[in-house]
């Protein structure tokens, strides 16, 4: 009888502590994966923010900046900007990530 | 006149060339990646020009292709169609004369990231105007008295260069262009046999560049030119100071530009911020007769005053008045365009 309220205790325990412990670690997975989102965000921010200034320290020193075009054409007018511009690898990568966020 | 594939000849060279588009454009379209698909752009635009009291009309279109194949290479073209109307010589009427030239069509191979081949037919690299101003939606005025010296007549070439970006950093970025031209007396690409290159230090941080030019025409006359430039466009601020100096063999020069939009008034979309006042100097020396440089006969100064009007939409207005001294007289000069920049996918990506 002892033996059988045992491992009803014990059982409750493991119902009771189970969902608990799940839900902590999926806390701190949720927890973790928004400060990866943020972190991913900041990163994306500031790569955006290099593409904007590699624009404006190589293309828009001849002309403006274009009104907007199809993202279809972005990786095309980069690379015409290579060539043209004389851009380096990285500034061409950066000018990518500016035109086509 | 009929024009058939695959024989060529009879044809007139605009259907050549387009028909050499056409199949370049249809093997591209079986390789396009999103971001990759080619693209139009250009401009298309209305000039007046008055010099002396005579009014010329000039409406053009620029179009531009521009086309990438894989991940290294990219075709590009541009051409200029254009109508010229100017008044006939006892004053009653006009004559018109159409012209339909490339400017350039080269295809470019991207070597490596500080090697990119080019072969075809190019635009010279010397000075700044002839590859960064002289489309008709980026410059604000015509091109510069010194145009002539180191473009090699037609300001195009016709067989391969090596450019790129040698070598970039922070806060210094060195690029440079070296080309070979074997000349051509083909009515779509007219070029001289030369060569030359360029070579231009960029400091990013300051909005400082300086370059040097060089060509050497290889045609039975020989003869060399080199040129110089310094632009300044400091960061954070819209003026523009740009300047180039050439040499040549029977001339010389230099042109000084600048200009300032108004975009720190109320911003660039502002009524007032959309402007932007211009003022260019020019002065060109003449040591000995040479009609081919296309430079004036005599020594020249001139002054440019501009005022551009970026609409919405890609459309500029631009107006200017300049005034031309030299000893064969002094004449004023009006100058009025409207110009609209459009640039779409040549067709629809995936």
């Amino acid at each position: 009888m002892m033996s059988a309220l045992k491992c009803m205790f014990f059982g409750l325990l493991l119902l009771v502590a189970v969902p608990a412990f799940t839900q902590t670690g999926s806390a701190s997975k949720t927890t973790a994966s928004s400060e990866q989102q943020s972190k991913d965000k900041e990163v994306h921010v500031a790569q955006q923010r290099d593409g904007q200034k590699v624009f404006e320290q190589n293309c828009s020193r001849c002309h403006s900046t274009p009104q907007g075009f199809s993202p279809n054409i972005s990786g095309t007018v980069v690379r015409h900007m290579r060539v043209r511009a004389g851009l380096s690898k990285e500034d061409e990568q950066a000018v990518l990530r500016f035109l086509n966020p | 006149m009929m024009c058939l594939f695959p024989d060529f000849k009879g044809c007139l060279p605009s259907r050549r060339i387009g028909a050499v588009l056409l199949l370049g454009l249809s093997c591209i379209a079986t390789s396009v990646m999103a971001q990759d698909t080619p693209l139009l752009s250009g401009g298309l635009g209305f000039f007046t020009n008055t010099t002396g009291g005579s009014t010329t009309y000039q409406p053009i279109l620029t179009p531009l292709l521009a086309a990438p194949i894989g991940q290294h290479i990219l075709v590009e073209s541009r051409a200029n169609v254009l109508e010229t109307l100017s008044p006939e010589g006892n004053g009653q009427g006009y004559n018109h004369s159409t012209f339909l030239g490339l400017s350039y069509l080269q295809g470019d191979f991207i070597a490596n990231p500080h090697v990119t081949l080019v072969g075809g037919y190019f635009l010279i690299p010397f000075g700044t105007y002839n590859e960064r101003l002289s489309p008709i939606w980026i410059s604000n005025l015509d091109a510069p008295l010194i145009f002539g010296i180191g473009t090699m007549v037609n300001a195009s070439g016709t067989g391969g260069m090596v450019r790129g970006n040698a070598f970039s950093r922070e806060n210094v970025s060195v690029s440079y262009a070296a080309y070979f031209s074997a000349g051509s007396t083909s009515k779509e690409f007219q070029s001289q046999r030369s060569s030359g290159g360029q070579t231009s230090v960029y400091f990013p941080k300051k909005g400082l560049e300086i370059g040097a030019s060089y060509g050497r025409l290889l045609e039975q006359k020989q003869s060399n030119a080199v040129g110089a430039h310094v632009w300044w466009e400091p960061i954070n601020s819209p003026l523009r100071l740009r300047s180039e100096y050439a040499h040549g063999p029977h001339s010389q020069g230099y042109w000084a530009e600048v200009d300032y939009r108004l975009s720190q008034i109320h911003g660039g979309e502002s009524v007032i911020g959309r402007l932007e006042p211009i003022f260019r100097l020019q002065q060109t020396f003449r040591n000995a007769p040479d009609p081919s440089d296309g430079l004036p006969p005599v020594n020249t100064q001139r002054v440019d005053f501009g005022l551009a009007y970026h609409l919405p939409h890609e459309v500029r207005i631009n107006t200017t008045y300049a005034r031309q001294f030299s000893s064969t007289g002094n004449v004023n000069i009006w100058e009025t365009s409207v110009v609209y920049r459009f640039l779409f996918p040549a067709w629809r990506g995936k």
